[in-house]
């Protein structure tokens, strides 16, 4: 009964609408105007100005008085500089935007119609035209030159101190890889080989493999460089870990990497925001289906010295699923249940075995 | 005068000219499959505007989502079936498919089709001095195949596994995999044939718009002659041509990894519990492919919006353009580097690094002669005499969105300060305002403006000054916020944040943005009242009633096939003697020699007069006995 009541109200006003369309039109038609130029002609060159000034008011304020709820603090070393950047760039373009939206504004409020005024003929002019076609010129190549400069350093190969981390994407959630603390290396991966527990798809005939362990949170040492090995399973995804100014698509059927450095722990940004609850967090940013909002994974950075305490206590993906020990090979059997601390290590058998091994 | 001349002339003599048999014919020759110009053009833009309305529809039901995420969307039911969830939500993969839809929809059917199908098929011939396009078969195939592709989508919108949903850009894997996502199954076959059929209507069009320019150009009508209009549609048209194919090539190989088993763009993939046989394949090189046409299609979507202005901004600010050998240079400029910039979209694919520095410096580049645009346009209105007319508001809005969307252009294509920015809401600022509104706007400046043309009627000028200022200052409300969301981090495409801390704020700024796209798509309908009130009863226009120096106004007010009775007019001069020092009236059209101005004429112009009684006195002396 209400929707009708309201549909009613709804085609009541536009009817109502409708006929004071028609009344005025008729009283146009009857009035003896022959003017090339509307009545409104003044109101839209207020309206113009009256735009300008406000949106441009608003503008200013907001991005002033909102300042901290827009900006996301930084916490990597090349994110300040990329930061920097986007400033000095904002900085360009807003002083750019403001003189050229002013000009125009004003020039549609100065030069509005006048019945006895005379348009200038004005057609062209070259130094005009080659000045301003060499301003932007000139402040482009200087963001690029600045631009470039930086992209290099970012997308640069990783120090060989770069400490290495997998992430893989999958529908609709992310796996981390860390290489085992024996051998520093991640083993290798074949997609064929993936099943519902070994969901890395671990090769386990590489003795790389052996001590690789599976993290159920980003776990990044601050201060030390890491360098991201991005994989995807399934199709497309994004690593975007906003507050250190990381990016990289994840695609399956190819390995893409970033490097950066964080600089502040959890434990600073939480005191550095007021907020205890902080958290680092890690997104998705390619569209990847039905859930790509959700694939929410939690980024902890500490000092170095805890990160190694840590990294110390994690269990062996193969140590966890021990079952897999009958697809290692088996002269490396042995080997495997002591590098991924299966067995307790008594130093003569690893050496002895080790020798063996790399004798092969 | 010229247009007072003919204006005699056909009152005169009504029918007696040999191109006026053809119009004689049945309802199904003259409005369905015609291949007259005007109606295909008209066709166009009916069919653009239908579709406008749909994406409009599409980007307001998932703003609804995004605005209001606690809101119960129950009442959606009657329409969206089973796409709304138990709880009254819509469903996280019909999102996308909203997303998805809203994109391909806006870009190609409503921007590349509405836009530079009307107005390239309406204003070339009447422009250049044309009794038609040099094939009107092929225009009028061109229509049909659009129809027919449009057909194709539409239906996708009502299948039960719903639409394509991998976003308009249609990556591999995802748009591949039904396994992946619904859409990827029926919804996206029926996306590709869509495209493959659109490809096929706009190669035919672009061909004919080409060749029309080239090859059809009335006595007179040099390159220099021509109206921006005309050289932006010659450009958009080659862009097209060039860049389409590779697009269709792109579909064609993703149909191939879809249906037969082939591995392009597919490789190492485990999903719904199996391996797949596919190895080998790039998803990167699929990226590149789309972008080869997707780059190039923001100045398809772009330049005729831009001619158009330049053409209207002239007109009512009775002054020649400014600038208009650097205005068609720095459409040239644009054209050519649109075709070398593709990778700026692909920064943090996985692309090489080196890759993307090229890209970078060849982006900024292109900023050079887009600033050059804004700067000429400015200068146009600079000491004009200006008359804001429904059109005029409009290209003024077109260059105040082209400047704010084009400028937030310098963050984006700086590749090191893109890694923050892709993929987020800043991005979705950025194109919307500088491909997605300075366009639309175009489009809406252009039918106010040739509505006159087109149906020999005006439009309403208060209601088109209302749609104006919802419009503009509704689409600043949905746009500009986003630049302070996306710089926030937010990514794009996200059916919600709150699974997020980081991204768990600004639920004011959403709701804004949804309540104005609310505003401003109900505002379209003050257009749309105002577009077919006026069509039947609006008031009769006089043949120039803009007093506009251009061809087409020197048709009869409502032109027949054929567009001139009698004589094509020959060309004089350029299309942009505004306000010249010297002459009674404040616009000469490009009919009037200069040898009846010598009141108004530059020195070097008099030189001409020689020139114009040699090649074509016979014409002129036959003009005058009128």
């Amino acid at each position: 009964m209400m929707n009708l009541i309201i549909g009613f109200g709804v085609v009541l006003v536009l009817v109502i609408v409708f006929m004071i369309f028609r009344i005025t039109n008729l009283v146009n038609l009857v009035k003896p105007d022959k003017e090339s130029v509307s009545a409104g002609n003044g109101i839209h060159a207020f309206l113009f100005m009256a735009f300008s000034v406000l949106s441009l008011v608003g503008f200013f304020w907001y991005s002033y008085a909102h300042f901290n709820s827009y900006t996301l603090p930084v916490a990597s070393e090349h994110g300040q500089i990329t930061d920097h950047l986007f400033w000095i760039t904002m900085a360009i373009c807003v002083v750019a935007f403001s003189i050229i939206s002013i000009a125009m504004f004003w020039f549609t409020y100065k030069y509005q119609y006048h019945k006895d005024r005379k348009a200038s003929y004005l057609v062209d002019n070259h130094t005009l035209e080659i000045v301003w076609t060499l301003i932007p010129a000139v402040v482009m190549a200087l963001l690029i030159f600045r631009g470039l400069r930086v992209w290099n350093e970012i997308t640069g190969p990783a120090s060989k101190e770069a400490m290495v981390v997998e992430l893989v994407g999958q529908q609709f959630f992310w796996t981390v890889r860390y290489p085992g603390p024996t051998d520093e290396a991640l083993g290798k991966i074949d997609f064929r080989l993936i099943d519902p527990n070994n969901d890395f798809g671990l090769d386990l005939t590489d003795k790389n493999s052996f001590d690789d362990f599976k993290s159920a949170d980003l776990y990044l040492p601050a201060g030390q460089e890491v360098l991201l090995k991005i994989r995807a399973k399934d199709v497309l995804h994004s690593v975007f870990l906003p507050h250190f100014r990381v990016k990289m698509d994840a695609v399956p059927g190819m390995l893409t990497t970033f490097k950066f450095t964080a600089t502040k722990t959890t434990e600073q940004m939480r005191s550095e925001t007021g907020n205890p609850n902080f958290n680092y967090e890690m997104a998705c940013t390619e569209i990847c289906g039905k859930g790509h909002f959700s694939m929410r994974f939690k980024v902890i950075v500490v000092e170095a010295e805890e990160y190694k305490k840590w990294r110390i206590v994690q269990d062996s993906w193969l140590k966890l699923n021990p079952d897999y020990l009958k697809m290692v090979p088996e002269n490396l059997r042995e080997y495997a249940q002591i590098k991924s601390g299966m067995a307790p290590d008594n130093g003569a058998a690893e050496h002895g075995i080790l020798q063996t091994v790399s004798n092969r | 005068m010229a247009t007072a001349d003919i204006k005699v002339h056909t009152d005169a003599h009504p029918g007696d000219h040999d191109q006026d048999h053809e119009h004689h014919g049945n309802f199904w020759t003259n409005y369905i499959f015609c291949e007259d110009h005007k109606v295909i053009a008209k066709q166009f833009l009916i069919t653009g505007m239908a579709w406008a309305l749909i994406g409009g529809i599409l980007s307001v039901i998932f703003r609804l989502q995004l605005g209001f995420p606690e809101a119960s969307l129950e009442w959606l039911r009657p329409i969206l079936g089973g796409w709304i969830t138990a709880e009254g939500k819509i469903d996280s993969e019909f999102y996308l498919a909203l997303v998805t839809m809203h994109g391909t929809i806006m870009v190609f059917f409503v921007l590349t089709a509405g836009l530079s199908g009307t107005f390239s098929n309406f204003l070339i011939p009447l422009q250049v001095g044309a009794r038609d396009m040099a094939s009107g078969f092929m225009n009028m195939l061109s229509y049909w195949f659009f129809f027919l592709s449009s057909c194709f989508m539409f239906t996708s919108l009502f299948i039960s596994t719903g639409p394509a949903a991998g976003g308009w850009t249609v990556y591999p894997p995802l748009s591949a995999l039904p396994q992946a996502i619904q859409g990827s199954g029926l919804g996206m076959t029926l996306w590709l044939i869509s495209m493959a059929l659109f490809i096929v209507s706009t190669l035919l069009g672009g061909i004919n718009y080409i060749t029309t320019i080239i090859n059809m150009r009335t006595q007179g009508m040099s390159f220099t002659r021509m109206p921006l209009t005309i050289w932006a549609f010659f450009f958009t048209a080659t862009i097209g041509l060039l860049s389409f194919p590779v697009l269709f090539g792109a579909a064609l190989l993703l149909i191939f990894d879809r249906s037969f088993g082939t591995s392009f763009f597919l490789s190492d993939i485990f999903i719904g519990g199996e391996a797949l046989p596919h190895v080998g394949g790039s998803a990167i090189l699929f990226q590149h492919l789309f972008w080869f046409l997707g780059h190039p299609e923001v100045y398809i979507v772009l330049l005729p919006a831009l001619g158009i202005t330049s053409e209207i901004i002239a007109t009512n600010s009775r002054k020649p353009i400014f600038g208009y050998k650097a205005m068609v240079g720095s459409m040239l400029f644009i054209t050519i580097l649109s075709f070398v910039v593709w990778a700026h979209h692909m920064f943090v694919t996985g692309m090489n690094p080196f890759l993307g520095s090229i890209f970078t410096l060849l982006t900024l580049i292109i900023a050079v002669p887009s600033a050059v645009k804004i700067f000429n346009y400015v200068t146009t209105l600079w000491k004009g005499n200006i008359r804001f007319t429904a059109a005029m508001l409009f290209s003024i809005g077109l260059v105040s969105f082209f400047l704010t969307g084009g400028i937030t252009g310098l963050f984006l294509g700086n590749s090191a300060v893109d890694i923050q920015l892709h993929d987020t809401y800043f991005v979705v600022a950025h194109f919307h305002l500088v491909m997605g509104s300075a366009s639309f706007f175009g489009m809406m400046a252009g039918i106010y403006h040739w509505f006159p043309k087109m149906f020999g009627r005006m439009m309403d000028e208060r209601l088109g000054g209302i749609h104006f200022w919802l419009t503009f200052v509704g689409v600043y409300m949905v746009f500009f916020p986003m630049h302070y969301i996306g710089i926030a981090g937010f990514p794009r495409r996200y059916y919600s944040w709150t699974n997020f801390e980081t991204f768990n704020s600004f639920h004011d700024l959403n709701m804004l943005v949804s309540v104005a796209a609310i505003v401003t798509l109900a505002a379209q309908f003050i257009f749309l009242f105002n577009f077919f009130y006026s069509i039947f009863r609006g008031r009769k226009a006089s043949p120039n009633p803009w007093s506009a120096t251009t061809l087409e106004w020197t048709t009869p007010r409502l032109p027949q096939h054929g567009n001139w009775p009698g004589e094509i007019p020959t060309v004089y001069r350029w299309p942009y003697d505004y306000s010249k020092p010297g002459s009674k009236e404040d616009y000469i059209p490009q009919t009037i020699p200069y040898s009846e101005t010598p009141e108004s004429n530059l020195p070097h112009e008099n030189d001409l007069i020689k020139l114009e009684m040699g090649n074509s006195g016979a014409i002129v002396a036959d003009e005058k006995k009128h």
